[in-house]
């Protein structure tokens, strides 16, 4: 106590009191204000929420409407669940880089914690799908590959060709190449089924299922051997033909020339 | 090779020299030159070795072929630097029977250049008609020839020929009946004919083999179904059924599921159930599978010729060559809440044919 008081007159001795005395009004509130308000406004998902409505007005009400509830120009969010956001966000197809028959996808500007926070926003309009998982999307079966191979065939070739080289739909549109996208955003493609694919809900393809499928995708873009040496982009005929046309048929009409236009002659220079 | 072994210059070309009085004078040929395997023995030997070493290599390659063809496990897979992971065996008979054929080819060509004879020999070209007085005979003989057999006179002759060679080309056309029975009523028919209201065939999707409910169907999703059981096939269509591939490919299904608001076309609307919507998935053209369906503009494209479907107004042909809209099932449900289909498609699947009903 001694000690204290000689220090009484410290010119930093009314902060501190100070200090104390917030801390027990602090603490007396927490302890007597009324719970449930107290719980709803320190929640970090609260937070989130709130985070996520500032950076949703910044970049995204623009298309969207400041709730999210649609425009001219841009559909309604309510119901798409966060999925569909980390999805869109998270290979940089949102925000738009302008209007077309399909919004590529290009350089993600937003870290995975902004794209979280708009996430939680997006879902708080509405229940929808939501961001999956590590252990939701990888499959631990040995078979997985295989029996993907199956689905993406029954399921996803046709428009995303018979390794995910992609290919073209109408009007300018395309399905993107599966080559080297991560696990998680084509198990929320299949969940959420962005811009015009169909969706592939677990009503009629369970998680294991699309599980199988990212492991088949992956296995694709991954390890796949090569029998052929050269893959030609995987495109079928039209490459293989082309190639066979003008690089084999040109080496050939070049070797001729070459052979031809060489003599054997002997010469004195 | 010593130079002295040489011509010592080129000898003059041996044509005409053009001069001022003639400046299109015919220049000739050139004088031949001489090749050094022609004057050096040494060096014919050794084209001569090299020619019979490519053939050789040629050799030992399609023995390697056969070898690598007999001893290479098809399944291996090596790392070969700038291909990445290949097969084994591929690139091992690729590789043979590339340098076989190369080889093969290289020796013929360096043999024609360096020791076969290349000595110039020119040869004259000619008109191709013959002269008049020959024209004039042929001429001659091919009238008497017609005037003797009497063709432009026997009228019947003339005209049973005419016709007899006309009906010839016939016996051909008949022999197209070997192309095989026509399909008679086959193509009319498909797994789900067996269903009536009273039997209805349950709707199996393809991934997991089992019935669905109109809810499992969400809006903007693409489902591939099958038939489940009927009279005929108790077990319902089964991936191991010999006939498999010949059923599906008049069987196979897409459910979409519009917002009723969206679809267009109300008998189609009422085919559906509450917006579940069933389409074959063969194309009408020629009948490629198709199930490029996009769920926003509800167009399904066919991948082969570009056929294009709004499959929110009846399936109709909205661009390319496919003649009809895709057929329809029509769907209910069971007293379990699964979906069924009441009865076959609203038209024969897939492409047109002579017999077609419609
Ligand atoms: S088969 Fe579908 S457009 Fe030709």
């Amino acid at each position: 106590m001694k000690k204290l008081s000689a220090r009484r007159r410290h010119p930093l001795a009314a902060l501190v009191v100070l200090l104390f005395a917030l801390a027990a009004t602090g603490g007396l509130y927490a302890a007597f204000a009324p719970a449930e308000a107290a719980k709803a406004d320190s929640s970090a998902q609260s937070l989130k929420i709130d985070e996520g409505k500032r950076l949703f007005a910044v970049g995204c009400s623009s298309c969207h409407g400041l709730n999210g509830e649609g425009s001219s120009t841009g559909p309604s969010l309510v119901g798409v669940g966060s999925a569909a956001v980390d999805f869109q966000v998270g290979t940089g197809r949102m925000p738009a880089q302008q209007p077309g028959a399909q919004i590529p996808k290009k350089k993600n500007i937003y870290s995975q914690d902004d794209i979280d926070a708009m996430a939680a926003f997006v879902a708080s309009l509405g229940p929808g799908p939501v961001v999956p998982t590590a252990d939701q999307y990888t499959s631990t079966e040995t078979d997985a590959v295989a029996k993907g191979g199956e689905l993406f065939r029954t399921n996803c070739s046709q428009c995303h060709n018979f390794q995910g080289a992609g290919g073209a739909l109408t009007q300018g549109k395309f399905a993107p190449s599966l080559e080297g996208v991560s696990p998680k955003h084509i198990f929320e493609a299949m969940q959420t089924g962005p811009q015009n694919m169909p969706s592939f809900p677990d009503s009629t393809m369970p998680e294991k299922q699309k599980q199988e499928i990212v492991a088949f995708v992956r296995y694709q873009s991954n390890e796949a051997p090569n029998p052929g040496g050269l893959s030609l982009g995987s495109l079928g005929p039209v490459t293989e033909g082309l190639f066979g046309w003008i690089f084999g048929l040109g080496v050939l009409i070049a070797i001729a020339i070459w052979v031809a236009a060489h003599t054997t002659k002997a010469k004195k220079s | 090779m010593s130079d002295d072994k040489l011509p010592a210059e080129h000898a003059e070309g041996h044509g005409e020299v053009a001069a001022a009085d003639n400046p299109f004078a015919d220049p000739g040929l050139p004088a031949h030159q001489v090749r050094r395997t022609d004057i050096d023995e040494r060096a014919a030997k050794r084209a001569e070795r090299q020619v019979s070493l490519l053939f050789v290599v040629s050799m030992l390659a399609t023995i390697g072929f056969i070898a690598s063809y007999v001893s290479i496990d098809p399944d291996k897979i090596v790392y070969i630097f700038p291909l990445g992971h290949v097969s084994a065996l591929n690139f091992a008979l690729g590789m043979t029977l590339g340098v076989a054929l190369f080889c093969i080819g290289a020796g013929a060509v360096h043999w024609a250049r360096t020791l076969m004879s290349d000595v110039e020999h020119p040869a004259e070209r000619h008109a191709i008609e013959a002269d008049d007085e020959v024209r004039a005979d042929v001429i001659e003989q091919f009238k008497t020839g017609a005037g003797e057999s009497g063709f432009g006179r026997r009228k019947m002759i003339r005209n049973t020929m005419i016709g007899s060679m006309a009906l010839v080309p016939l016996a051909g056309v008949v022999l197209l009946r070997d192309l095989g029975p026509l399909p008679e009523k086959k193509l009319d028919h498909t797994g789900w004919d067996e269903a009536t209201p009273a039997v209805p065939i349950r709707l199996i999707n393809m991934n997991t083999n089992e019935g669905m409910k109109p809810e499992d169907i969400a809006v903007g999703s693409l489902t591939f179904a099958k038939p489940g059981p009927s009279v005929l096939r108790p077990e319902g269509l089964q991936e191991s059924d010999d006939d498999f591939q010949e059923a599906i490919a008049k069987d196979a299904l897409m459910l979409i599921r519009i917002q009723p608001e969206d679809i267009k076309d109300a008998n189609s609307a009422g085919l559906g159930f509450q917006g579940v919507l069933a389409y074959s998935k063969i194309c009408t053209h020629v009948g490629c599978p198709i199930s490029l369906y996009e769920q926003q503009t509800h167009h399904a494209l066919c991948p082969c010729h570009q056929s294009t479907f709004d499959l929110s107004d009846g399936a109709r042909v909205i661009f390319g060559p496919a003649g009809h809209p895709l057929p329809q099932l029509k769907i209910t449900t069971d007293s379990l809440g699964y979906l069924v289909a009441t009865g076959d498609f609203s038209h024969p699947v897939g492409p047109s044919f002579w017999e077609r009903s419609e």
